[in-house]
């Protein structure tokens, strides 16, 4: 690990004043950051201690959303009654990702920081990746590819979105208060995150000198009718090889409006207008999922080793739309 | 009162817990200094040279030893390499690269952390070599590989003529990955010289072996080396040799003049200790109409380093398994730019059985037969190639009772004939197997003057239990309470014993604990007999007894307690050290262990996930010596087995031969959730040809066969046949 600073600032203000020095970090669950410094793959000269700010509340908020602050963890998140009722698959799609041990520890905002767990960037053995190395070019492009992304990549980057909260996120239209140095400002959740472009090493439109405050969800009519379902090589413990977030509003077997958004398969958790369209006005059936799923996945581009995550994925949106419908079961 | 076979929790569980127990790289040893190796990041090829520079002068640290500087070992640091665990290792005694996360230099400083940041400010140049990475295309030039005492080829009857007379015909190609062990703890040695003499705190399973690798390498007596292990935190066969970071560790330590503790990160796990290689398994069975086999071919080819060979013998099953007048097994190697694989968990039988019990499974379905009844058909009365009867044999009733717990006779064996909810249930089963291994040790038993047993041996704990049956087997001996004994181990000092692999120590070791027991016991006799004031002053040993720690008369109530006759003696301890080799007429008999494994597989349909509901496991593994213990070795075997199965794979970057991959939340073994019900039982049938308690040893045992039951479950539940390991969700997506 590099040497570096360690700071505690008292409130959000000086917290971002402290990031003023290139390659500050803020540090909050560290689970991330951690294991990354360790690996030699970040190298902050200096770590902002924020973890004692007062973000870790989770409230209400006017018109029936709730305000899930930054440094709430995703365990408190999970277990929060007001989040078990107004946004189940937001819960299941945390309980989905991590272990208890890491849950306890990792925080809102740090959940949606999280890095690409992509091979080529986590080992600095590798020479190629763009993410980490601008210009090095991309190892995973010709290399073991099984995790990868296959939709909205790039020649530059094949990189995965690793979190499974941040899937649950963008369906339900999340947005993400931050504050910066001029003050603070909300940013929607389809806009927070990037694909990769030309430019794989940004991961996310939030500027260096900004510290997330909160994660808002707007009062919606998906309470009834969500479902978060993710396929994995294992039962715990592994990120997503696909999964899917999905929510009706469903009138008397019509639907009324739907949300998916995908992990697994994008730089960024992949939020399907396309479906979502598709699926307003439509009977609740097996049938309209399958068109859904069908439009989601249309101009997806496997690679070498995940061609099968385009039926994987296909499969996973019917299943957590009839889930959905049927009143949102665990998957 | 204590008991061959009795439940007893490990004695060594309550200091495991509270921390007291303490592993090979907790020992506070003054003056520390800590070393980081430096890996290649290369497949092949040369080291141009190295910058050391920044590192060298990187806070904190005493030196960056290299191919440039490192100290000259005899031989090129190969005076210790005898086939098959003598291994080839990377000393810094050249500039060459063998396969990529090779060590190529260690980083010495006064703390772990200063270290590790000079670590990573080594550069290195290289002259860049393609690695041969082409298995498949290694086939044509592979070599045969003999592993131990089996050759490469073992075969009897004609082949030929036995596929003729085959009505029905299974031939496939079954495949398993590479595979990396990664117990908890990881390889970790603390090297400590005194003058010419050297400690080694060292993470083994075979303190005696490290130390005469150790000594050869430097070439310094052997009693010029110690070797301390009193806790192994896992082993799995990757801690069975002596691999590079132990002498790299006592070079630096003569280097820098100071103790040096080096630990692998955990990526260096995955290479630089071995692993299981990649194999890839004809086979092909043919059978009459009836199922009785008339020739079975098992060709093996398995992968080695460019440096070393290392047989993955998975043909060792079809060797032993069934009956059948023609059989033609195969070993071959197919050197890659990849680090030398090693032992891991019943190396050739859990991959050998993947392949024959799915290919066995095949047959039935063919045959149109329950699976069982195929094996029972063939049923080895006695060895069939070497036409030795077996020592005892009791797999027929471990097929009976498995079916009975399981439930097996209310299957429909078609394929999909049982759903619930978004899942199809399969059932599968499958025969498990391991050899009966015994080796020479030695054993130390003393009666203390404080009322207490010592029993000591100089072999290894990996979790196992070998504390728990030493004690057990001294108590059970000398008929005292286990709470009066206290077990040793791990000091090369002591009485020696064999590696702590091949399943062996507690069929090797226990009866050296009987032999000394009884031996000390008659020292304590002797010195009764001897003692005027004793109550069995002048008595024959022949008419005395002990009994809860007192010498008696046969026959008789009252008694001695030996701490008084100690007392009365210069109150030092008796005892004695005995030691106990195999059966003298073990050679005319076929030695293994056997089983019968089911499982319940659920899969989801649409979504592909396979997840394991049940295993039920009936083993015949002679005595068991400690039925929790030994349940417990049991169970973690199929729990690898589920690993085997569908999970575990080291994934190789074609381009630089790096296993990507290389960390815990990559490199997939099987969480809880990812395991459902695991019954075991053993038959308890005493093995006595084998061994005086009548125990063969269950290490490996449970890995076998499990991961072909629950492939055969898997295609029992979707129809889907999947001969190559591990089974994905991607494999069974619809």
């Amino acid at each position: 690990m590099q040497p570096f600073e360690y700071q505690r600032p008292q409130n959000a203000q000086e917290a971002v004043n402290g990031v003023d020095a290139a390659h500050a970090k803020f540090l909050a669950g560290g689970t991330n950051l951690i294991d990354l410094m360790k690996q030699q793959v970040e190298l902050p000269t200096r770590l902002i201690d924020i973890k004692r700010l007062e973000l870790a509340k989770i409230e209400e908020m006017p018109g029936g959303g709730l305000r899930l602050g930054a440094l709430a963890t995703n365990a408190d998140t999970a277990g929060h009654t007001l989040v078990r009722q107004r946004y189940p698959m937001l819960a299941q799609a945390i309980l989905a990702g991590a272990s208890p041990q890491l849950r306890n520890m990792a925080t809102n905002g740090g959940n949606l920081l999280q890095r690409t767990r992509c091979y080529y960037f986590y080992d600095p053995a590798y020479e190629h990746c763009n993410k980490r190395k601008p210009g090095s070019g991309c190892a995973a492009i010709e290399g073991f590819n099984r995790i990868h992304a296959i939709l909205g990549t790039s020649t530059a980057c094949i990189a995965t979105h690793p979190s499974d909260m941040c899937v649950a996120l963008a369906a339900l239209g999340a947005r993400v208060r931050v504050q910066g140095k001029g003050g603070e400002r909300v940013i929607e959740f389809a806009d927070f995150h990037r694909l990769p472009g030309r430019t794989p090493e940004i991961d996310t439109n939030l500027r260096a000198d900004e510290l997330i405050l909160s994660i808002d969800l707007p009062a919606g009519p998906y309470a009834a009718h969500s479902a978060y379902v993710k396929v994995r090589d294992r039962a715990s413990y592994a990120f997503a090889l696909v999964s899917a977030a999905a929510a009706l509003e469903l009138d008397n077997g019509t639907i009324r409006s739907a949300r998916l958004a995908l992990g697994g398969v994008a730089h960024k958790p992949w939020r399907s207008d396309r479906a979502e369209a598709m699926l307003a006005g439509k009977p609740a059936s097996q049938q309209s999922y399958v068109v859904a799923a069908n439009a989601a996945l249309e101009g997806a581009k496997p690679f070498e080793h995940n061609a099968f995550k385009v039926e994987m994925a296909k499969a996973t949106i019917v299943r957590a739309f009839s889930l959905a419908a049927a009143g949102g079961d665990k998957a | 009162m204590t008991a061959i076979g009795d439940p007893i929790t490990r004695v060594d569980g309550h200091a495991k817990v509270t921390g007291k127990a303490k592993y090979a790289a907790e020992f506070a040893v003054p003056h520390l200094t800590y070393a980081v190796m430096v890996t290649s990041t290369i497949g092949s090829g040369r080291i141009l040279s190295m910058g050391t520079s920044d590192a060298q002068h990187a806070p904190g640290v005493l030196t960056v030893m290299t191919p440039a500087n490192a100290p000259k070992l005899p031989q090129g640091g190969k005076a210790a390499v005898h086939p098959p665990a003598g291994r080839v290792l990377s000393l810094l005694q050249d500039n060459l690269v063998h396969y990529n996360n090779q060590p190529i230099a260690v980083v010495v400083a006064e703390t772990l952390n200063q270290a590790l940041y000079a670590s990573s400010l080594v550069t290195v140049r290289y002259q860049r070599e393609n690695p041969h990475l082409n298995f498949e295309g290694g086939f044509a030039t592979a070599h045969p590989g003999s592993h131990g005492k089996d050759p490469a080829d073992k075969s009897i009857g004609n082949l030929e003529q036995g596929m003729a007379e085959g009505e029905v015909k299974v031939d496939q190609v079954y495949t398993t990955p590479l595979e990396n062990h990664n117990p908890m703890e990881p390889h970790v040695t603390i090297a400590e010289w005194e003058g010419e003499k050297l400690t080694l705190h060292d993470a083994t399973q075979y303190i005696s072996g490290v130390k005469q690798t150790v000594a050869k390498s430097f070439g310094i007596p052997d009693e010029n080396v110690r070797v301390l292990c009193p806790y192994t935190g896992g082993g799995f066969g990757c801690k069975g040799s002596t691999w590079s970071h132990v002498l790299l560790a006592a070079m630096a330590a003569k280097v820098v003049q100071r103790p040096v503790k080096l630990v692998l990160e955990r990526p260096q796990m995955f290479g630089p200790v071995g692993g299981r290689p990649r194999t890839h398994q004809h086979v092909v069975l043919a059978a009459k109409r009836d199922g009785t086999l008339t020739a079975m071919q098992h060709d093996v080819h398995s992968h080695t380093s460019e440096i070393e060979d290392f047989t993955e013998p998975s043909s060792s099953v079809t060797r032993t398994l069934y009956a059948c007048p023609a059989i033609k097994t195969s070993q071959r190697l197919v050197p890659l730019s990849l680090a030398t694989p090693t032992f891991q968990r019943a190396p050739g039988e859990s991959t050998g059985t993947f392949a024959l019990e799915i290919a066995m499974d095949e047959l039935a379905y063919k045959l149109n037969m329950d699976p069982i009844q195929l094996r029972l058909k063939n049923y080895a009365e006695k060895d069939p190639i070497e036409n030795k009867p077996f020592s005892s044999k009791h797999l027929r009733e471990c097929y009976e009772q498995g079916a009975a717990r399981f439930g097996w006779a209310k299957r429909n064996p078609a394929p999909r004939s049982m759903k619930r909810g978004h899942d199809l249930i399969g059932w599968g089963m499958a025969t498990a197997t391991y050899p009966a291994n015994r080796s020479s040790a030695s054993v130390n038993v003393q009666f203390e003057p404080n009322g207490r047993v010592t029993v000591t041996c100089g072999s290894q704990d990996l979790g196992t239990g070998t504390y728990t049956i030493m004690a057990q087997v001294a108590a059970a001996t000398l008929k005292l309470p286990i709470e009066l004994v206290n077990a040793e181990l791990g000091d090369s000092a002591m009485p020696k014993s064999p590696v702590s692999g091949g399943s062996q120590t507690a069929a090797s070791v226990t009866p050296a604990v009987q032999a000394a027991a009884k031996q000390a016991q008659l020292a304590l006799f002797a010195l009764a007999a001897a003692d005027k004031d004793s109550l069995f002053h002048e008595v024959a040993p022949q008419d005395l007894d002990f009994e809860n720690g007192k010498v008696v008369r046969k026959g008789k109530s009252g008694g001695e307690d030996f701490k008084e006759l100690l007392a009365r003696n210069g109150n030092k301890p008796i005892g004695a050290t005995a030691s106990a080799e195999p059966e003298q007429d073990s050679e005319q008999y076929s030695k293994h262990s056997f089983g019968a494994v089911f499982a319940e597989v659920s899969v989801d349909e649409s979504l592909g996930m396979p997840h394991v509901q049940r295993v039920v496991g009936v083993y015949d593994v002679g005595t068991l010596l400690n039925e929790k213990t030994g349940k417990s070795q049991l169970i973690g075997g199929i729990v690898w087995g589920v690993s085997l199965a569908l999970h575990e794979e080291a994934h190789i970057d074609n381009a630089s031969g790096r296993i990507v991959n290389n960390n815990l939340a990559e490199y997939h073994v099987p969480v809880n959730a990812d395991i459902g019900e695991i019954e075991v039982f053993a038959l308890n049938f005493p093995d006595t040809k084998f061994n005086p308690l009548g125990a063969r040893g269950i290490g490996e045992i449970g890995i076998t066969g499990a991961g072909a039951a629950i492939a055969n479950a898997i295609y029992h539940a979707t129809g889907k046949r999947i001969r190559s390991a591990p089974i994905t969700p991607d494999m069974l997506l619809t």
